[in-house]
């Protein structure tokens, strides 16, 4: 599959009106269900900002990386450069109603999701401007639509299935997002919450965000089937080419509606590529060669495919595009900055929210002997 | 008590729209009665079955409780809480702390039946509570008689927090009381004095309370088998007996107070000695109370071994081994 193949269909008179284009035939692949159409109507505006936001991911995850390697950031970190078709084009298909619940790859999600590059930032600096206050980190970033980033490989895919049980029961047409790696895809837990969304028809959509290595294990070494999208048994799967804005957005409308339609759970998987390591301790060679990732980059870059495609459908010029690159390196920077200015969390907030305010026990104790907090 | 539960969760049912009960074989009654009939009273869009899948169960409940739901979920024995501890220890424990206080699963509570029942073996016999102990965010709640576990678990139920409710399995037939049919809470992390005495306070929770005052009367009149083993001089000793209630966060003052006035301390629970629950109060008291103590705090509790299927009258506290630790404390 490559990124530069989706053909323009109409000739573009209007800029400010939808076009079609037909994707490449590739972009599809499904299990116990028709795929999607590959004609899809896009928009000049529309192709613009998902340009800017994945390129403004991209500088995140950057400013995040060179801030971990200056010490600054501590801990763990994962980074998602090279995924950005995948977070961005899920945004672009769904509603702020919508779920999403992912595992701990989750700093584009959480700014998508209606949080702020600043506050991502912060978190990983553990300040008290990050959005959990510094108490979480890199894999414990929340907004009210967004059900966090999670340390645990797989435990948040039957979080997600509850969250789908509510949205059903409160009969609201709305979706659960429900995301994980195809490390993950192996925990017994990914199974038994198919299983449940399956039998009560919950409005979920598992995304295995199939990225070819789980921490440093190929799927091929790890995985009986690494045909992801088949692994639900009776639960329809589609595969899509994750390294495509277009081929992703238009996969989770697709995803949204099945669901919402009361038709039960979809397995979707986004096949992309992490050009990283796993986490910030793996240098991400040492088990594929440096060759592969280059080859990944330069034909298979989600941001310049789409790049391609503007230029080539003269929707604008290398120049204008150059110029968003500076607008989103700019609002990076200035969130960076922003971010190191803020305070570290406050002490007395290492004893709040562990139990509910007003219910918790006479005491905690503290980091040293004579450290105790008295509520 | 299989009734007092019933009753508690049909109240919650009927008060409280966002109220949900699942778990393994619940929509039928669950295999203690507990949830019998609250399916057809209720629709079994809000009472439902579970397949076999705790781990599931616990993250399906979290999720829901999530979403301001009031999750009530049951795990058919605490012996099979295991495969769920990663979702409570990690996910439910945590999930508000880790999002600086953005998300709520304060409406999940996980029901589940816990202690021994004389028979059940190695995986029915279990009382893991102690293992959930490091896991601050969550409470555990461990009721004595049916009265108790229905204003106890309406108040886990409405408690801000998740909470794991362990129902000691023997009491839901043997346990009988007349509970009153309105709505009542009993406040948590509050331990209740059952007797009061002034020469040892006797600290225990669940179906050793009832060992716990069979020892007492056994030190008060000592059958005519028992009588050359009583020392005349202990017969007149006051026992203060403790239903600690809540496990999680535990009620110290009350312990530490009432060890403070009898100077002795002898601690009765199920599982376990080694890491169980009763080390944990041990440490605390004799840091708070050291110089009060006239002797060493004493545990009486399941051997460290598995609970065998045979003999499993043997691994529990029985009457007898408390006696024996009551004097053993009295006369050290």
């Amino acid at each position: 599959m490559s990124a530069d193949t989706t053909q323009l269909q109409d000739t573009i008179t209007d800029h400010s009106r939808p076009f079609t284009v037909k994707l490449h035939e590739d972009s599809f692949r499904t299990y116990k269900i028709d795929p999607p159409s590959l004609e899809v109507q896009v928009q000049k505006d529309e192709l613009l900002k998902i340009y800017k936001d994945m390129q403004c991911m991209r500088r995140m995850e950057m400013a995040a990386d060179a801030l971990y390697k200056a010490k600054l950031i501590r801990g763990f970190c994962h980074l998602a450069i090279g995924q950005e078709a995948v977070s961005v084009g899920l945004e672009y298909g769904i509603t702020p109603e919508d779920r999403v619940i992912t595992a701990y790859r989750c700093h584009p999600f959480a700014v998508m999701r209606g949080g702020t590059i600043k506050g991502v930032i912060a978190e990983l600096l553990g300040r008290q401007d990050g959005m959990s206050h510094g108490k979480g980190g890199s894999m414990h970033i929340f907004t009210p639509s967004f059900f966090g980033g999670n340390g645990i490989v797989g435990a948040q895919v039957p979080v997600g299935a509850g969250i789908a049980f509510a949205q059903k029961y409160l009969g609201r047409k709305t979706a659960t997002f429900a995301l994980y790696g195809d490390g993950a895809s192996n925990q017994g837990q990914v199974f038994e919450a198919f299983n449940m969304a399956k039998l009560w028809d919950l409005p979920c959509v598992f995304v295995c965000e199939n990225n070819k290595y789980g921490m440093g294990t190929s799927a091929e070494r790890s995985s009986s089937n690494t045909e992801y999208f088949t692994r639900g048994d009776k639960i329809p799967g589609l595969q899509v080419n994750g390294m495509d804005i277009i081929a992703s957005r238009h996969a989770v409308q697709f995803a949204r509606n099945w669901v919402i339609e009361g038709n039960g759970p979809l397995l979707m998987e986004f096949v992309t590529y992490r050009y990283g390591g796993h986490s910030m301790s793996d240098p991400g060679t040492t088990y594929r060669t440096r060759e592969e990732v280059q080859r990944m980059r330069s034909t298979q870059d989600p941001i310049r495919g789409l790049q391609r495609y503007i230029e080539e459908w003269g929707l604008a010029s290398e120049q204008e595009l150059k110029q968003l690159d500076k607008e989103a390196k700019a609002e990076v920077d200035q969130a960076v900055e922003e971010a190191k200015t803020s305070p570290a969390p406050r002490s007395e907030d290492l004893w709040t929210d562990i139990y509910y305010k007003g219910t918790e026990p006479p005491f905690m104790r503290g980091r040293e002997r004579e450290e105790v907090h008295h509520y | 008590m299989y009734q007092a539960v019933r009753d508690a969760l049909s109240i919650v049912l009927a008060k409280d729209d966002t109220a949900v009960v699942f778990g393994e074989d619940v929509a039928f009654g669950g295999v203690f009665r507990c949830t019998m009939g609250l399916a057809e009273e209720f629709g079994r869009e809000r009472v439902f079955n579970t397949p076999l899948t705790e781990q599931g169960i616990a993250g399906f409940g979290i999720g829901l409780a999530s979403m301001g739901h009031t999750a009530i979920a049951e795990i058919q024995f605490a012996d099979y809480i295991f495969p769920a501890f990663d979702q409570i220890v990690n996910e439910a424990a945590k999930y508000r702390y880790r999002a600086g206080g953005q998300f709520s699963i304060g409406g999940l509570t996980i029901r589940t039946p816990t202690m021994a029942v004389g028979h059940g073996g190695l995986y029915h016999s279990q009382s893991p509570e102690g293992f959930f102990l490091g896991a601050s965010g969550i409470k555990i709640v461990i009721p004595r008689s049916p009265i108790q576990c229905k204003g106890l678990l309406l108040t886990s139920i409405r408690d801000p927090n998740p909470v794991l409710f362990m129902e000691p399995k023997i009491l839901y037939r043997s346990a009988v009381e007349q509970v009153p049919i309105d709505d009542f809470n009993i406040p948590l992390s509050r331990a209740e004095t059952l007797m009061p005495g002034s020469d040892l306070t006797l600290l225990t929770w669940g179906t050793p309370v009832y060992h716990c005052e069979s020892a007492i009367s056994l030190l008060r009149s000592p059958p005519p088998t028992l009588e050359p083993l009583v020392p005349p001089s202990l017969r007149s000793a006051t026992v203060e007996l403790i239903d600690l209630r809540t496990i999680l966060p535990w009620d110290i003052e009350t312990i530490v107070e009432s060890v403070k006035r009898t100077r002795r301390l002898v601690i009765v629970h199920e599982a376990g000695m080694t890491g169980g629950v009763g080390a944990e109060i041990a440490a605390e008291v004799q840091k708070r109370a050291f110089l009060r103590l006239e002797a060493p705090i004493r545990r009486i509790t399941g051997w460290d071994v598995p609970a065998a299927l045979q003999y499993e009258k043997f691994n529990m506290p029985d009457p007898i081994r408390i006696l024996d630790g009551i004097m053993e404390t009295l006369t050290y």
